[in-house]
């Protein structure tokens, strides 16, 4: 029989408000087994780890059962405790009477019966506990980051100067990410290049620092400390190690008719192409679906040109397999599609435009070269309307029920610039709300509005139509003067909600990381572990979480790269003790779970065995690989004999919880 | 008139929930006739919300409604407005003469001829 | 005998997993959504932990209602675990039909961490079914019955 102590937290009032705790300890004390119950104000605190701590050496504790909030909390914190105590700390269970009681339920005898029953299952468990000793695996101290933008480069960076070798798979051929679009940086103005630029030098440079570009992630196995990674390398028809990026092909190239996606499509680049001049890599890759000499096998004029020999025709897709302790994601995000915003004539006008194309026009290295021209006749916009919460906060399905966070500032910043750069035109923002919180944000969004005069209307616009004349026709409401505006604008700049990039939601599935119904990646808590993802070993880091602007990203980044050094500090691991077990008394052999086991953990081995009647007898047995089984208990439910059982979470331990509910 | 006409009745009849608007105002922005009258569609949610309904029942606003729906179609968090000026509207015609149509009387002004979709809305009109 | 449906109070029994039902019946927890005390939660690593045993094991033991909750078809934080249960649910539920529990009364459900409101309005749907139902007497043991 075990020696049982049950402890009972008010968590403040959180639960002792619905709860009435001096009845379940008092209720508690009398089941068997149970040597001491008590109830504490906060047993998470100091003083009350210390009442168990000495409860256990006191009462000689040989099981501890913790009613309080979710174990997702604070089972670490619990069982800490009684290791310390020198009890094993799988000797430690907890009921959760917060978030699956005392919160949900108003009726104070209904709640606190309910505790005690959650109490009782507790016990119940911990009758049928036994100690458990967690093994111990090595850790690959090589880490990978998905994704190169500003998110990706940072951790990079400092992942890779605390001394750790670190890999970046980009799909794009370069690294740099949606911060390489932009123009200039709220609420600072600083110019987006001059910034980014030198952190992506630094990644090329750092001899820690290997970049993948133009390569995706196909698979992932293993674990934490253990994940071994497929990367597949596209073919880009050229060396990557002979090619100087002098751009020659580039010039020569004949196809040059291709939608430049740097430039989001207003201008055309050649089939062979570099994105930009700060590319890094600074490596051209040919577009197989445009060349010539790919398509129909004429032309090879860039290999003519090539003076470095670089280009390679017969390259072939790449598979690499790789040894990673830890990931980050970092993929990012994109502007949502505005196909189904009909009403703001996007795709029927070439001067309705979104905010990142918008960057694009007034970026100096842009399709414009940085002055500000209508994308239809080129002309100068004297009147420019920005449209807000285009596809944010949008219930109907449409768009997205979340607030993009970062609209309200880059909008301000346009309009700021706009007024600065041409006094003569006319900007109306229609905002909802305006949202600014951060660091000198407010004061920026007014300096655009006292010093810089830019119109802000409360109201949305209801539609825009194209006129004759090759204006805009805007309608829209002014809220606070109760009346409707019609404006007719040179240009029209719509600020798209942003998703998360489409090879987030696959890459969720192969990392088993879980993701929000937005398919943002789930952090592992809100607010206390904003940067792990519940899975181990994968952490976060940009805007894959959740919309985030530039100071914010980076100082995520820099969290996830400090929570992956930690980990990467570590020689070795210790595993999660709760694994499959086979009685190999039991066993019959016969492959149920070996079928079953998505990690291949299970293997089979003939032993000898001492029978009864002192023969020796040759048998086929199951053999759990405790450093690869993960714990999830497939393999319980498919063996025939019973020989398979969970520790920590074995049949007869859930059947007591079960029978403790029932009664 | 005799039965005032709550909030609650006008919430039923039109199945809207106006807590769901968050101002954004696109109702207003996309709507043909608001010129036309004196109280928009933004204001319809937010007075109806507030329980000011008196001031709907008498104003003009309610016939000036094309019931073109755009309001429905592009508002961000599905309110429908345009259904909550129908509502009105049609509180507004219940409530002349008291009107009801009686189960009882039904079969006797049941024509053959008559469209089903004339019955139906016959329905939604008179009945109570 | 008439069960009396206003006072009678079901036992339910809910296996929810670890990595998304139980997080989401936590994050129901968190932001006060209320659903019946008779819901009582236990929970294992995976929703392919639970063997058909615990369910037939609750019924046996005077439960009116299971239910089992899971990460989504292919959220599985263990990859595969939940097809498992998909396929072996559906054959231990028509059994169960054919002795005579209504197919109501056991119930899978796909919950993810960032569901709380889904679990809240789920757990308040399943006691309400089972509530009409009534007293579970097909499976329950009288010699595990308390007098």
């Amino acid at each position: 029989m075990q020696r049982i102590g049950v402890f009972i937290c008010h968590c403040g009032t959180n639960i002792a408000a619905t709860v009435d705790v001096k009845a379940v300890a008092e209720a508690l004390k009398h089941e068997p087994g149970v040597v001491f119950s008590t109830d504490y104000p906060y047993m998470c605190s100091e003083a009350g780890q210390n009442i168990v701590k000495d409860a256990i050496r006191d009462y000689h504790l040989s099981g501890v059962v913790i009613c309080s909030c979710s174990p997702r909390m604070h089972e670490a914190t619990f069982r800490k405790a009684a290791a310390v105590a020198g009890l094993n700390p799988y000797m430690v269970e907890i009921a959760n009477i917060r978030e699956q009681c005392s919160w949900i339920h108003k009726d104070i005898p209904q709640a606190t019966e309910k505790a005690i029953t959650l109490g009782k299952a507790a016990i119940a468990k911990v009758h049928l506990n036994a100690p458990l000793y967690a093994g111990e695996s090595p850790v690959v101290k090589r880490a990978l980051v998905i994704g190169g933008g500003i998110a990706g480069i940072q951790t990079a960076l400092d992942i890779a100067d605390a001394g750790f070798p670190v890999d970046i798979v980009e799909t794009k051929p370069t690294i740099g990410g949606k911060m390489t679009q932009l123009d200039k940086t709220f609420p600072t103005l600083d110019c987006a290049a001059c910034i980014l630029t030198p952190k992506m030098v630094d990644c090329a440079q750092n001899e820690n620092i290997k970049i993948y570009s133009y390569s995706e992630v196909t698979d992932v196995k293993g674990f934490v400390g253990n994940f071994t990674v497929t990367i597949k390398r596209k073919a880009r028809y050229v060396d990557e190690t002979k090619c100087t990026g002098c751009g020659i092909c580039t010039e020569k190239c004949p196809m040059k008719k291709v939608p430049n996606e740097f430039n989001l499509g207003m201008n055309n680049r050649s089939a062979v192409y570099i994105p930009f001049a700060q590319a890094v890599p600074k490596v051209a890759t040919i577009d197989p679906e445009h060349c010539n000499m790919l398509k129909k096998g004429k032309c090879g004029l860039c290999a003519k040109v090539c003076t470095a020999g670089a280009i390679d025709y017969k390259q072939k897709d790449e598979f690499i397999e790789e040894q990673y302790g830890a990931i980050v994601v970092a993929t990012g995000y994109n502007p949502i599609n505005l196909d189904k915003f009909d009403e703001f004539a996007y795709s029927q006008s070439k001067d309705v435009i979104t905010s990142l194309e918008f960057e694009r026009l007034t970026n100096a290295a842009g399709p414009t070269s940085g002055t500000l021209l209508r994308p239809s006749d080129g002309k100068h916009p004297h009147t420019i309307v920005f449209v807000q919460c285009v596809g944010s906060r949008d219930t109907s399905g449409c768009g997205k029920e979340y607030c993009s966070k970062i609209c309200c500032m880059y909008t301000a910043k346009h309009a700021m610039l706009t007024r600065e750069k041409y006094p003569d035109t006319d900007v109306y923002v229609f905002y909802i709300d305006v949202r600014t919180p951060g660091k000198s944000f407010d004061e920026f969004y007014r300096r655009a509005v006292e010093q810089y005069g830019v119109h802000y209307i409360k109201g949305m616009v209801g539609k825009i139509v194209p006129q004759a004349d090759g204006t805009l026709a805007v309608q829209a409401s002014d809220l606070l003067d109760n009346k409707q505006l019609h404006i007719n604008a040179d240009l029209v700049v719509l600020a798209a909600a942003i998703e998360p990039d489409k090879s987030a939601r696959p890459l969720a599935t192969m990392l088993t990381a879980s993701m929000d119904t937005n398919d943002f990646f789930t952090e592992a808590h809100p607010k206390l572990r904003p940067v792990e993802s519940p899975t181990a070993g994968v952490f976060l880091s940009g805007t894959c979480q959740g919309p985030k602007d530039i100071p914010e990203t980076v100082s995520q980044a820099g969290a996830a790269a400090s929570k992956v050094i930690g980990l990467l500090c570590k020689d070795k691991l210790t595993c999660n003790p709760c694994v499959a077990h086979s009685d190999e008394w039991m066993c019959n052999g016969c492959s149920a779970c070996e079928k079953v086991c998505p990690y291949g953990a299970i293997t089979y081995e003939d032993k000898e065995f001492r029978m009864p009647d002192r023969t020796t007898a040759i048998r086929r047995v199951a053999i759990v690989n405790e450093a690869v089984c993960q714990g999830c208990g497939a393999c319980t439910v498919a063996c025939p004999s019973g020989a398979m059982d969970l520790k920590g979470f074995s049949n007869s331990q859930i059947m007591a919880e079960v029978d403790a509910i029932c009664k | 008139m005799e039965n005032k006409v709550t909030k609650e009745t006008i919430l039923r009849i039109s199945g809207v929930n106006p807590r769901k608007c968050m101002r954004c105002g696109k109702c207003s922005g996309t709507c043909p006739s608001y010129d036309e009258m004196e109280y928009h569609p933004h204001q319809f949610v937010y007075m109806v919300e507030n329980g000011e309904i008196e001031p709907l029942l008498k104003s003009k606003s309610i016939y000036k409604c094309l019931s073109c729906f755009a309001c429905v179609e592009r508002c961000p968090r599905d309110v429908e407005p345009a259904k909550l000026v129908e509502a009105i509207r049609l509180a507004v015609i219940r409530q002349q003469g008291e009107n009801h149509l009686k189960p009882e009387t039904i079969p006797e002004v049941l024509n053959a001829d008559l469209p089903q979709q004339a019955i139906v809305s016959a329905f939604r009109k008179y009945s109570k | 005998m008439q069960v009396n449906n206003s006072e009678f109070k079901p036992k339910i029994v809910a296996f929810c997993c670890n990595w998304c039902s139980y997080a989401g019946a936590d994050l129901a927890g968190t932001n006060r959504l209320n659903y019946p005390a008779d819901v009582k939660i236990i929970r294992v690593p995976c929703s392919c932990r639970v063997n058909p045993m615990f369910i037939l094991r609750a019924f046996q033991r005077g439960a009116d209602g299971v239910i089992l909750c899971g990460c989504h078809p292919g959220d599985c934080h263990y990859t595969t675990g939940n097809y498992y249960t998909r396929r072996r649910m559906t054959l231990l539920f028509s059994m169960l039909d054919y002795l005579g529990i209504e197919k109501e009364r056991t119930r899978v459900e796909w919950v993810s961490a960032a569901e709380g409101a889904k679990f809240a309005a789920t757990m308040n749907d399943f006691v309400e079914t089972v509530t009409k139902l009534g007293e579970n007497k097909r499976l329950e043991d009288l010699r595990c019955k308390e007098k």
